[in-house]
């Protein structure tokens, strides 16, 4: 060993922060530019070496770049950037976070699976696993996700993944992820969890025993409302050995045995070469970019998100025009524990409130609110910088039965906000002369 | 890939090591010295078909530069290179073996590659090598134990984030050109 190698020792045990990383995972300045703002590389396709070395790419025997659909330079900055954040082993990104999810289960699953999920989802989630999957012949249980037990006696001999949300949408209800996890290991069967509402930032799922966590990067992690974005990252410690998907031959790599041969990037790759690649689903490299942009300031805003949101919890839970509120932050909503426990007591920025006005008059109510607000946007999104506002009876849930309505705890006096970076007191000041308005 | 490239960050991801043993077996300024001064590399277990990991692993050492030797009984030629049954029958110099044997052969084999001088011993991702590792070990040889030799060349050449893997690496210096040696290597042996 050399006199520079013992001197420079002490710095190879050192793990950088988040921070740290949120600015420069995935990325160094490259040999021949140096660039040091992440090169967009705006190209469909990449020239080869040689006539041998196209082949090895497509082989997967090299790393390296062959096409925009499977992989590209920029979009990989993005992918270790996030998986670097979520400890993970690594990630693909994709077109949107429901790409994600497709993605995610399609990689996994065979015609004749069956997947539970909680029944605390995304509207367009449950839409997706309840007459999509179903035409790919892969069937959903719902469960309630606050009792263990219902996970239990929901899984049966096809189940073949569990899925929930960190922070439940639209009512902030908050996944109780260790037993679940746990629950998910004792069967041998993954855990997925859809991090988008809490970020790499204020939960990480796979040190809570999670295998696979997806996100909406649309939402938070992009932060600015500019660019539609999801990514897939993986723990690297599931065992796909009884998974035939990941295990088994591959018909389209000339029985190339994806877990065997990559191990533990086994499931990503697959995820990449085969579930990307045969959808088409893959994330644009200007995107990836506007994405990384958001990352890079991802802890700060994120700090100021949740403040402002505690803040006007709080403003709207002793304001008399609002039955109710449903923030895990407030001492009085029941996972406000499990808040407490996996997002340090500061789950997101996300949440419900009821107004006061019920019964038949509560959707009448709601148009008078949001038509009178001046600040909050209304539109159908979340995680913009800006403050954001949805009915979703009538918007993003709209196409739910009555009866998947209520399982997902959405009443017609549901109003979801999402609160941005303003000023607190002009948000407040907002809130309160609309709520006038509409009472 | 300069041995003098130091990596300051940990690397932890994706091994059952201890954070002791990965100090002693995982070093990543060990890893790539090896990486940078090895040009003849045994690859022992080395399979003729395919789509097994080791063939994998060979087509893309001999894409990199190095010439492969694969140390296999019975098996003719092996990717344009011929085989040896043992270390002890290899006629040239190795400057690193590569492992691809299951855990209880590892001791035997340890004990070939100190009985034949070799100075550099890297165990396969995943493959139990503790009791070959420390006999290695003892020996004076450099030791790599639980990681893939292809995926540590990536991680530290710069390839492996193609592949949105978390290589754990963080810094904000300006990566290096490929070192001139590159040029010295011996061309690719692949099957062409």
């Amino acid at each position: 060993m050399t006199t520079s190698e013992q001197s420079a020792a002490p710095a190879q045990s050192r793990r950088f922060g988040f921070d740290t990383r949120m600015l420069h995972a995935g990325h160094i300045p490259d040999a021949a530019v140096g660039a040091r703002a992440v090169p967009i590389y705006q190209t469909t396709s990449f020239v080869f070496d040689d006539t041998e070395m196209a082949a090895q790419l497509f082989e997967l025997r090299q790393y390296g770049n062959i096409y925009t659909r499977i992989g590209n330079p920029t979009t990989a900055v993005f992918e270790e950037r996030v998986a670097s954040l979520e400890g993970a082993t690594g990630a693909v990104a994709t077109a949107s976070g429901m790409a994600a999810q497709l993605v995610a289960l399609m990689t996994l699953l065979s015609p004749g699976d069956e997947i539970v999920a909680s029944s605390h989802l995304y509207g367009g989630t449950i839409t997706q696993f309840t007459h999509t999957f179903k035409k790919l012949s892969i069937a959903v249980r719902f469960v309630d996700p606050t009792r263990l037990v219902n996970w239990e006696q929901a899984i049966g001999p096809s189940t073949r993944a569990l899925f929930g949300e960190t922070i439940g949408n639209p009512r902030g209800s908050i996944l109780d992820l260790a037993p679940l996890a746990a629950l998910a290991g004792s069967k041998g069967i993954p855990l997925i969890v859809d991090n988008t509402f809490a970020t790499p930032y204020l939960c990480r799922p796979i040190e809570h025993g999670a295998t696979i966590v997806i996100h909406s990067a649309t939402k938070f992690i992009g932060g600015h409302g500019n660019s539609i974005g999801g990514v897939i990252a993986e723990s690297g410690r599931f065992d796909y050995s009884g998974y035939p998907t990941i295990a088994g031959p591959s018909p389209s790599y000339h029985g190339l045995r994806f877990y065997e041969t990559f191990g533990h990037y086994g499931y990503l790759m697959k995820a990449r070469a085969e579930t990307v690649r045969d959808t088409g689903a893959c994330l644009s490299p200007t995107n990836a970019f506007l994405l990384l942009q958001g990352l890079e300031t991802l802890s700060i805003r994120m700090d100021r998100h949740v403040e402002n949101a505690l803040a006007v919890a709080e403003f709207l839970s002793d304001h008399p025009a609002v039955a109710w509120v449903s923030y895990a932050g407030l001492p009085d909503h029941p996972d406000h524990a499990l808040a407490q426990r996996y997002l340090g007591g500061r789950p997101g920025a996300v949440f419900s409130f009821g107004l006061a006005a019920g019964g038949s008059g509560a959707r009448a109510a709601g148009s008078r609110f949001i038509e009178s607000l001046q600040l909050f946007s209304h539109l159908a999104n979340v995680g913009d910088a800006r403050s954001l506002v949805i009915h979703p009876a009538s918007t993003t849930h709209q196409q739910l039965s009555d009866g998947e309505l209520a399982a997902a705890g959405v009443g017609p006096e549901l109003v979801r906000l999402s609160i941005g970076l303003e000023t607190v007191d002009d948000l407040l000041w907002d809130l309160d002369q609309a709520l006038r308005a509409a009472t | 890939m300069e041995p003098d490239d130091v990596v300051a960050c940990d690397i932890t991801l994706n091994t059952w090591l201890t954070d002791e043993e990965r100090v002693r077996f995982q070093n990543p300024a060990m890893i790539r010295r090896i990486l940078a001064e090895s040009r003849t590399i045994g690859v022992v277990g080395l399979s003729s078909e395919r789509q097994r990991a080791s063939h994998f692993v060979a087509t893309y050492l001999q894409r990199a530069g190095y010439r492969v030797i694969p140390v296999k009984p019975n098996a003719g030629d092996i990717l344009g290179e011929t085989s040896y049954p043992d270390l002890a029958s290899v006629p040239i110099p190795l400057d690193l073996v590569v492992v691809f044997r299951r855990g209880p052969e590892t001791v035997s084999v340890a004990r070939q590659a100190i009985a034949a001088g070799v100075r550099r011993i890297w165990f396969q991702l995943r493959i139990p090598a503790r009791e070959a590792a420390e006999a290695a070990a003892a020996a004076g040889l450099d030791v790599v134990i639980d990681k893939c030799v292809k995926i540590e060349h990536g991680r530290f050449g710069g390839t492996l984030a193609w592949a949105g893997m978390n290589t754990e690496i963080v810094s904000a210096r300006k990566a290096r050109r490929a070192p001139p040696r590159s040029a010295e290597r011996p061309p690719s042996r692949g099957p062409s």
